[in-house]
């Protein structure tokens, strides 16, 4: 068999594919090769893949315990013995607390990637799909929310349920499907009409199969740009709430909350606030950098550059 | 159309057979948005754990002083019923007693919404000043270092914490170089100058034709706004760049091309022309975010305005300062939102 | 190419325009007073109801009062102010004041032993929160017309009891004692409220300035009163803007864009010293910080765990690091400079001896929750505390809201500890010793909500019945005595650890001159400064 001498990378880019497993690899490493030729885009990936290895390996890279005082070792400047980027008000190491932090971001990012796209996709294709009053009524409740000042119904949520992580990225997470919902429930819109769908309910499958199987699928890639560029969003979000002390609570050393700890000696010991802020904003630049990447790829239709 | 995922506009969800028809459609959907709205928002400010009362009557107050307090709020009463008396003053253009200012809610917004309406009219000016000539750049010359460049500066400006770069931008045009006046709308010694007409200081100071006010008033705001300028003009720029692309590809400019046409026409006389409706939307889109009071910027610069109101009030539970600001804010997106619904309706060819 | 040189231009010229740099005209006028402050605190500022510690900056500028302090000379005590003189009746029950002649409001009416009586009158049958200042004298709706009586120049009030006079006086120097105007408010009343609502946002009063505005969460502006009776205030103008960021009001105040920057940190305070044309003012204020110990908690409610947490407290480490210069250890409820207050601090850190106690108490891990004011000191206070209770096993979560919201809480008896600051109502001692130590009935039907002794489910045992015995007694320094013993019993058994005393260190520009905030027993007098 003449496959056998065929290198992966041959199999992958076949003109013929044998199998439809063998098509989509395919169409992903060729969307891979696509990507890699984007300087911009590697660039965000590599940041981000800093990123989580700084989080899985935490123990292991930070030089000192992140919650560990020492008053008497207050507002170390940058470059100080043992502590690279100096110490915060309580003497703890502000390296150590970064590093600590990228879990706490990653932890935000991945919950609220979880909940707002699936939420929104779910009632946007259920309201394209549907039709009638049950659209009527879903996308007044979509519009309800997205007239709702962002931060505010975020702080409102927080203000509620009480301070803290998880009610962060809830509050979040309501405050960002609204978009999604919009989305799935436009691109419903146009397949439900086409052939292809009508094709398939000729043949009798039951609506919630095809929202499933037919659907969902062809929403996801649009959906992946759309969440890898609000994810600079959502981390900005989840820094605001920690700056205004509604989301993470001490000690622990959410970048926001950094910040906010930092501001008060912002004029005579900078680096306290400067060090996170530069943290999150490389984090949400290199999302955002993938995600401008990812839409040339997979949604040419957009942006061609 | 291609601009679906960017733009938030509705499709018409009913045949349109005449024009009535369709204002009443769109005025009953308003009033089913605003009240779910309103709704919502009472909801959230009943379950939270603050305490309206302690707001009113301070840490000290005895239990029967509390208890009065409690009974004057109407908070004896059920949810439901509390709710219906609020919208029934609502709808009678009483929007309560702020309990924090000690002030009608309605006056109170009447002077915060134009703090914030000047620093957003001005933040939207410069993102638009700034953003659209970008945008047309980059795509114009697509691909080389300028179209590059103004990739990094949107990126960037989308990337960047505001509070934090609010705090390093006071610090160092403010603090080091004084460039800028300081935090606050005016420096203290111009309070209580300048006859409020609008309630916008750069409006009145000009129509008492106070320069010095208006100069003060002018370098309080430069920075703030800027900073707001830069985020619209992030967004604004890659707007514009994806729909001139779209644009410069289609058969038309190509057309227009061969027959000679100048290359400044064909950018502005044709292709711009027909991203003016899309454009319009983008706009006003970041209008109504940055009139929804960016709360955090208004913060960092003691910007009197509706995002630092509405903030504080949320925290203290001064729940009729919170419905009232909240319906300002709901309304004016509802607004914008309609109003870029019909400016396509009337310039957009294909959906005639 | 062309299009391209166009646009290149257009974006230029929208650079230049925004980044123009503007001179920023850099000292403020010699006849106004210029001051950054959160004074986002105020509600109102009628002086029947307000309560707050910005609102009483305001109205002691505003009111005249019977009785008042000489910011020249805070330690003599109360002194005559609208009150000329008074004297005590035999059965030491009945003062009756003699008005001082030809001080004026600022309508131009004369201050009458009238508006004496309605002001006081006014503020029992209004029964706002600070009522009690006056009512604990006796004082109802009902008697009030027989208890405060005027008769030609003279006003006379009747308590219901002999009370130490000091301790009435005392009393009436607080905000709720300012004297209104009273054919000013009763012009302005609207149903029967005794102009309450018009007092919010105006004022009636005598004294040095008058209000030209409030714009809540922004700004007061006073104009200066020329006929006021000590002679017209130099400051034609003082302003107060609410600026809520230390650093803010740092770089206003090196900037010369203010004459006094209130709200500093100890971090900016350091800067400030060290910065020119600028110097700190330091004063004692009278706000205590404490943590409570809720005793409905089974563990928390053993003496040695109360003891043992009490020796869990670094009072030094933080005083010297991110306290410094903004408090100080003090570890009794009645603030330094006040009749009784004392000077011993016997705990200090120390982790063996609560580890001992705790094993006698037979308490091995422990898990508290702190309920903690969204406040940077408190956060970092709270979590010094996290970190050397947790060196004796103590696990401690904090739990962190607005101060409504943490307050809502503590009011309810529902938080294990509590890390809150106390200032005192009126300079006397029973500001602090009626409500540290004083609770007549402990039980959750009582509702004693206003005693921090009943929030924290305490029964003060034999200390309730001292309290009350120290406030009626004439003796000052059998008084003084009294209080020295409510407080050493207090500081060794009772479930408070007071931690400190709060230091003001205000900034001001080296041109003022004559600035005095008020110490540990009233508030700022602006009509003294100079510049």
């Amino acid at each position: 068999m003449s496959s056998q001498s065929l290198t992966l990378r041959q199999w992958l880019l076949t003109d013929t594919p044998t199998s439809r497993r063998q098509a989509r690899f395919a169409a992903l490493y060729k969307g891979w090769l696509s990507l890699r030729s984007n300087h911009m885009a590697m660039i965000g990936l590599a940041i981000l893949v800093v990123l989580v290895g700084s989080a899985v390996f935490a123990p292991l890279l930070a030089p000192h315990d992140p919650f560990v005082q020492n008053l008497a070792n207050r507002l170390q400047p940058l470059g100080t013995e043992g502590h690279i980027l100096g110490t915060d008000s309580l003497g703890r190491d502000i390296l150590s607390r970064m590093i600590y932090g990228s879990r706490i971001t990653l932890y935000i990012v991945a919950l609220v990637a979880m909940i707002a796209p699936v939420a929104g996709l779910l009632v946007g294709t259920v309201s394209g799909y549907a039709g009638g009053w049950t659209d009527i009524v879903l996308m007044r409740i979509t519009d309800i929310f997205l007239a709702f000042p962002r931060l505010v119904l975020a702080l409102a949520f927080v203000a509620a349920l009480g301070a803290g992580i998880e009610n962060a990225v809830l509050a979040i997470s309501l405050t960002a499907w609204p978009p999604y919902a919009r989305m799935a429930r436009a691109e419903t819109l146009t397949i439900r009409s086409s052939d292809y769908i009508s094709a398939i309910r000729l043949q009798g499958a039951g609506p919630m199969r095809i929202i499933t199987k037919h659907i969902w699928p062809l929403c996801i890639s649009s959906l992946i740009v759309r969440v890898t560029l609000d994810m600079a969003g959502i981390i900005l979000a989840a820094a605001g709430l920690g700056f205004l002390g509604l989301g993470a609570q001490p000690p622990s050393p959410e970048w926001g909350a950094m910040i906010s700890e930092g501001r008060r000696f912002i004029l005579d010991h900078w680096w306290i606030a400067t060090m996170p802020g530069l943290a999150i904003f490389a984090v949400s630049l290199a999302f955002n950098l993938l995600g401008d990447g990812l839409r040339d790829v997979l949604d040419p239709k957009d942006s061609a550059s | 159309m291609s601009s679906t995922h960017y733009n938030p506009k509705r499709q018409p969800r009913l045949p349109l057979p005449s024009w009535l028809k369709g204002t009443l459609v769109t005025l009953a959907s308003i009033s089913v948005t605003m009240l779910g709205l309103l709704f919502v928002t009472f909801f959230i400010g009943r379950v939270m754990p603050i305490e309206p009362v302690l707001a009113v009557v301070g840490e000290r107050a005895t239990q029967e002083q509390y208890h009065a307090a409690y009974l004057e709020l109407g908070l004896d009463k059920p949810l439901i019923v509390q709710f219906s008396y609020y919208v029934w003053d609502v709808l009678h253009g009483d929007f309560g007693m702020s309990l924090l200012t000690a002030r009608p809610v309605a006056d109170d917004i009447g002077r915060v919404f134009p703090a914030t309406m000047e620093l957003a009219t001005i933040g939207i000016t410069i993102g638009i000043v700034l953003g659209v000539p970008l945008g047309v750049i980059a795509a114009v010359r697509r691909g080389s270092w300028i179209d590059q460049i103004a990739r990094v500066v949107a990126l960037v400006g989308y990337s960047m914490p505001i509070f934090w770069l609010g705090l390093m931008g006071l610090l160092l045009f403010y603090g080091v170089l004084g460039w800028v006046g300081g935090p606050g709308r005016q420096g203290i010694f111009y309070e209580d100058m300048i006859p409020s007409v609008t309630g916008m200081i750069l409006v009145d100071s000009a129509l008492a034709r106070d320069w010095g006010a208006f100069r003060d008033a002018f370098s309080h705001i430069i920075l703030p706004a800027s900073l707001l300028g830069y985020y619209s003009l992030a967004y604004i720029s890659r707007m514009t760049r994806s729909f001139m692309l779209e644009q410069l590809s289609a058969e038309y400019v190509t057309t227009a091309r061969v027959k000679g046409m100048s290359e400044w026409a064909v950018i502005w006389r044709h292709a711009f022309r027909n991203i003016r409706v899309q454009l319009i939307t983008v706009i006003a889109l970041s209008y109504a975010n940055l009139l929804e009071g960016s709360v955090l910027t208004e913060i960092i610069f003691s910007w009197p305005g509706i995002g630092n109101y509405l903030t504080t009030a949320l925290l203290s539970a001064d729940m009729n300062a919170v419905l009232g600001a909240t319906v300002v804010v709901g309304l004016i997106f509802i607004c914008l939102n309609i109003f870029s619904d019909l400016l396509y309706k009337i310039f957009d060819p294909r959906s005639k | 190419m062309n299009a391209f040189t166009k646009l290149m231009g257009t974006a230029a010229l929208g650079f230049a325009l925004g980044g123009v740099a503007l001179p920023v005209m850099a000292e403020t006028p010699a006849n106004m007073l210029v001051i950054a402050n959160r004074i986002d605190d105020i509600t109102t500022l009628d002086p029947a109801q307000s309560f707050e510690f910005a609102g009483s900056d305001v109205l002691r500028n505003i009111y005249g009062k019977l009785v008042n302090f000489d910011p020249n000379n805070l330690d003599a005590g109360y002194q005559p102010d609208l009150a000329e003189s008074w004297t005590v009746s035999e059965d030491g029950k009945t003062i009756t004041f003699t008005m001082r002649e030809g001080v004026k409001f600022h309508s131009g009416n004369p201050v009458r032993a009238e508006d004496v009586a309605f002001s006081f009158k006014r503020v029992v049958a209004l029964n706002k929160t600070p009522s009690f200042i006056l009512t604990q004298f006796g004082f109802t709706p009902e008697n009030m017309d027989e208890t405060i009586t005027v008769s030609g120049n003279t006003v006379s009030i009747t308590t219901d009891k002999e009370y130490a006079t000091s301790f009435v006086l005392n009393c009436l120097t607080a905000t709720i004692g300012g004297v209104v105007d009273e054919l000013t408010v009763m012009a302005n009343e609207v149903d029967g409220d005794l102009g309450n609502e018009w007092l919010k946002t105006n004022s009636a009063g005598s004294g040095a300035y008058s209000l030209t505005s409030w714009k809540a969460k922004e700004s007061v502006t006073l104009t200066a009163n020329p006929d006021f009776y000590l002679g017209a205030p130099a400051m034609q103008r003082v302003i107060v803007r609410h600026v809520q960021e230390s650093a803010t009001q740092r770089l206003m105040l090196e900037r010369g864009d203010i004459d006094v920057a209130r709200d500093l940190n100890p971090s900016d305070v350091e800067g400030v010293r060290n910065a020119e044309g600028v110097e700190v003012l330091e004063e004692m204020r009278g706000r205590l910080m404490y943590i409570s110990m809720n005793q409905k908690h089974p563990e928390l409610s053993k003496p040695e765990v109360r003891q043992a947490l009490k020796y869990l407290i670094d009072y030094e480490g933080m005083q010297n690091s991110f306290l410094k210069g903004a408090y100080v250890t003090h570890q009794n409820f009645l603030p330094r400079t006040y009749l009784g207050a004392v000077d011993e601090n016997p705990f200090s850190m120390d982790v063996e001896k609560a580890k001992a106690l705790l094993a006698e108490a037979g308490v091995d891990g422990l898990e508290l929750t702190v309920g903690v004011r969204e406040a940077q000191e408190r956060l970092e206070i709270g979590q010094s505390l996290q970190n050397t209770f947790a060196q004796a096993g103590i696990t401690l979560n904090l739990e962190v809201g607005t101060g409504k919201q943490v307050l809502s809480k503590y009011r309810a008896r529902e938080l294990d500890i509590y890390l809150g600051a106390w200032g005192p109502d009126y300079p006397d001692p029973h500001t602090n010793a009626g409500t540290f130590a004083y609770n007549p009935d402990n039980s959750d039907a009582a509702q004693a909500t206003g005693l921090l002794a009943w929030r924290n489910s305490w029964d003060t045992g034999k200390l309730t019945e001292m309290s009350a015995a120290a406030v009626v007694e004439g003796d000052r320094s059998k008084r003084e005595v009294m209080y020295h013993d409510i407080q050493a019993t207090f500081r060794d058994t009772s479930p408070f650890a007071v931690m400190f005393q709060k230091i003001e260190p205000a900034g001001i520009n080296e041109d003022v001159e004559g600035l005095n905030l008020g110490g540990a027993i009233t508030a700022v007098s602006y009509w003294t400064v100079t510049k």
